[in-house]
């Protein structure tokens, strides 16, 4: 489906990686703390400036496939103590679509109220967003992304410090995606849930690692090559590099 | 008629729009510009850009100085409204470009970067202003009247500039508010969604370039950042709501710019910058105090009743605990003395348990638990034993250290999470504590 080869110069975080995502699968990014995989999703989505390589949707540069791709981006990247309600911020997903300085029609606010109720929290739509809980407040932005009504959703951490709750609602909402045709690229923390909600398996440590059907790539040696054994001369390298582009 | 007297009338007149031509002129346009100032800085606000718009404003002053040089020796009268604002708007757009300048190619953060833009830039304008003051011979009386403000100086068509500016606010506000929260609150997603936030931020900025500038001659580069940041912060404690905010804000602007401009023409020789900007702080003074739900009161009303309830609560378990319906003030002294509460609480905490129909005032202090409380007190009883039972069997805290944060956290537990307690112990197989509405 796409090919994306992505590079950094200037403080790289990510060698050559290189990675052809199936169609209408879950793909978890897996890998250690400081491996890249924010950074793999932020560069794909050209929110991090890429020193070389190119990545492809269908064929198509990113600036053409916008309008197929949905993003959910970290919990902790806004600030929740906004004037907003948990509804407004799922009519976020719709803006494009409504277009430049067009009020939130009903029609749009129906379809956000929808994508609240399979999340589970119809009966939040009202409420400010700092008085949900961090899960609520995870399940809002997966509502988000689901009223963006894309094909191919890129996911930063949807599992971080979430209740149960909230991991099956999300999980739930992981498989009617599949069903619906759609993709989803997930990045991962928790090895023990891979195999059971995940197809497609990257594992990822500054480089690709191993990429492939979770049952063929996720397994004890891969893992081992992508946490253990540390990738010293990489990131000596990308130390020096950085060193060097700015001087302390 | 006494002194005070004789303000308060002349105050009546001014504030009702029959103190004179001069002194209405002036009370429209800080009342527009207040308006205008407050609408904009709603968005300074929330991208949280308050303190860019402080090195703008001064960044104002070297655009000043070198607009009137430039005029003079173009022949014409070096203090020309426009071309003064004109100049300010350029340096004050040159000072926010340094500060992003800074923060994208050193590694200084945005306090430092913005302490030196400003301090700099300014610098750079007293310097200009006093070469002004030495060499020019039209003199430079109107440009420093552009540091502190000279409200009382405004011509008709200086308000007639309000208006187009608060015109322009608030359109842009309305046109653009979806835009303008999306950026503020994520702009990462913006960007993925294929919105210019670039673009959008810029519009952002020249609308807040806009206010600053216009605010110039009324309030003075120094104070000017206040009508950008004090009314919407006031405004933020009354409402979750974006668009309340801006209305608000606007409103609290206004409100202020009409206040200030009436005290200081009643009050001669007080700078009406100044007092516009006393009254906006006074009005959120109000705010922080009294706002319903953010405020500092309501949130210590809040504070105390939940205190006062959970005070009650250990009341009604002790007496459940040791099976009576009546508790003496002996006891209450016993719990009292256990739980370290003041003198005083007692008083407020036996009156509360009257007051939610918990129990009866009897004799000699003494209080009747009516079937309510003595509900209340099994229920709490229960969460007690609940917990603890789940903290022994889950987090593996040892059960002498149980009691503390039991005692904390029973009174606060959702009926949802008593029955997720239930169904994780039955499956533990432990018997749940006897359930409410039973044998006692």
């Amino acid at each position: 489906m796409h090919a994306m080869t992505v590079a950094y110069q200037r403080k790289p975080v990510l060698w050559d990686v290189d990675y052809d995502a199936p169609a209408n699968r879950l793909i978890a990014i897996v890998g250690p703390n400081g491996a890249g995989k924010s950074t793999l999703i932020k560069a794909c989505l050209n929110l991090t400036p890429r020193a070389s390589g190119q990545v492809e949707f269908w064929g198509e540069p990113y600036r053409r496939a916008r309008s197929r791709v949905g993003y959910v981006p970290q919990r902790e990247s806004v600030d929740w103590d906004f004037p907003v309600s948990a509804l407004d911020v799922v009519c976020m997903g719709r803006y494009r679509k409504i277009g430049w300085c067009r009020p939130v029609s009903r029609r749009h606010k129906e379809a956000a109220l929808e994508c609240l109720d399979r999340v589970g929290l119809r009966d939040y739509a009202r409420r400010q967003i700092s008085q949900l809980s961090g899960g609520q407040q995870q399940r809002v932005f997966l509502a988000r992304a689901i009223a963006q009504e894309a094909e191919l959703y890129f996911m930063d951490e949807p599992f971080a410090g979430v209740d149960a709750a909230t991991e099956r609602a999300i999980v739930e909402v992981l498989r009617e995606l599949k069903e619906s045709g759609k993709t989803v690229i997930v990045v991962h923390h928790d090895l023990q849930t891979v195999r059971e909600y995940f197809d497609e398996v990257i594992l990822l440590n500054m480089r690709v690692v191993a990429a492939g059907p979770a049952r063929e790539v996720f397994t004890r040696e891969n893992l081992q090559r992508t946490y253990g054994g540390r990738l010293t001369l990489l990131s000596e390298a990308s130390e020096a590099i950085a060193r060097a582009e700015r001087p302390a | 008629m006494s002194e005070g007297a004789a303000i308060a009338s002349e105050l009546w007149t001014i504030a009702t729009f029959r103190g004179g031509f001069n002194a209405t002129l002036v009370i429209a346009g800080t009342s527009l510009l207040g308006l205008a100032a407050g609408v904009i800085g709603v968005f300074a606000l929330l991208r949280k850009r308050s303190l860019v718009a402080d090195a703008l404003a001064h960044a104002t002053l070297p655009g000043v100085a070198l607009a009137f040089l430039v005029s003079a020796a173009l022949g014409g009268d070096g203090r020309s409204l426009p071309a003064l604002l004109a100049g300010a708007a350029a340096t004050g757009a040159l000072g926010v470009a340094c500060v992003q300048a800074l923060l994208r190619y050193t590694r200084l953060h945005e306090d430092a970067a913005i302490g030196i833009v400003l301090s700099v830039f300014f610098g750079a304008g007293v310097v200009g202003l006093s070469y002004i003051q030495a060499n020019a011979s039209a003199g430079s009386a109107g440009l420093t009247g552009l540091i502190f403000g000279q409200a009382a100086t405004m011509r008709p068509s200086d308000v007639a500039l309000m208006g187009v500016v608060a015109t322009v606010g608030v359109l842009g506000a309305l046109l653009l508010l979806k835009e303008f929260t999306l950026v503020c609150f994520n702009d990462d997603f913006a960007r993925v969604q294929g919105w210019p936030v670039s673009l959008i931020d810029g519009l952002m900025m020249a609308l807040v370039v806009l206010a600053t500038v216009a605010g110039l001659q009324a309030v003075g580069l120094i104070l000017v950042v206040a009508l950008l940041i004090v009314p919407p912060v006031a405004a933020r404690f009354w409402t979750e709501r974006v668009w309340v905010l801006v209305a608000l804000a606007g409103l609290i602007g206004a409100l202020s710019g009409y206040l200030g401009a009436v005290a200081s023409a009643a009050l001669p020789r007080k700078p009406a910058g100044a007092v516009i900007v006393l009254a906006a702080g006074a009005i959120f003074a109000i705010s922080l105090l009294a706002a319903p739900r953010r405020g500092v009161i309501a949130s210590a009303w809040r504070r105390a009743r939940l205190r006062l309830r959970i005070a009650g609560e250990h009341l009604l378990e002790a007496a459940h605990d040791r099976g009576v319906d009546v508790i003496e003030p002996g006891e209450i002294a016993a719990v009292a003395r256990e739980r370290g509460w003041p003198r005083a609480a007692r008083i407020f905490v036996a009156w509360s348990l009257v007051r939610r129909g918990d129990a009866r005032r009897e004799r000699r202090g003494a209080l009747r638990l009516t079937p309510r409380g003595i509900d209340r007190g099994r229920r709490v009883a229960r969460n007690h034993a609940l917990w603890e039972q789940y903290l022994v069997s889950y987090a593996d805290v040892a059960p002498s250290h149980v009691d503390w944060s039991v005692d904390q956290v029973e009174h606060v537990l959702s009926e949802e999470l008593v029955a997720e307690l239930e169904s994780r112990l039955a499956s533990l197989g432990r018997p749940a504590p006897a359930a409410p509405g039973g044998a006692r």
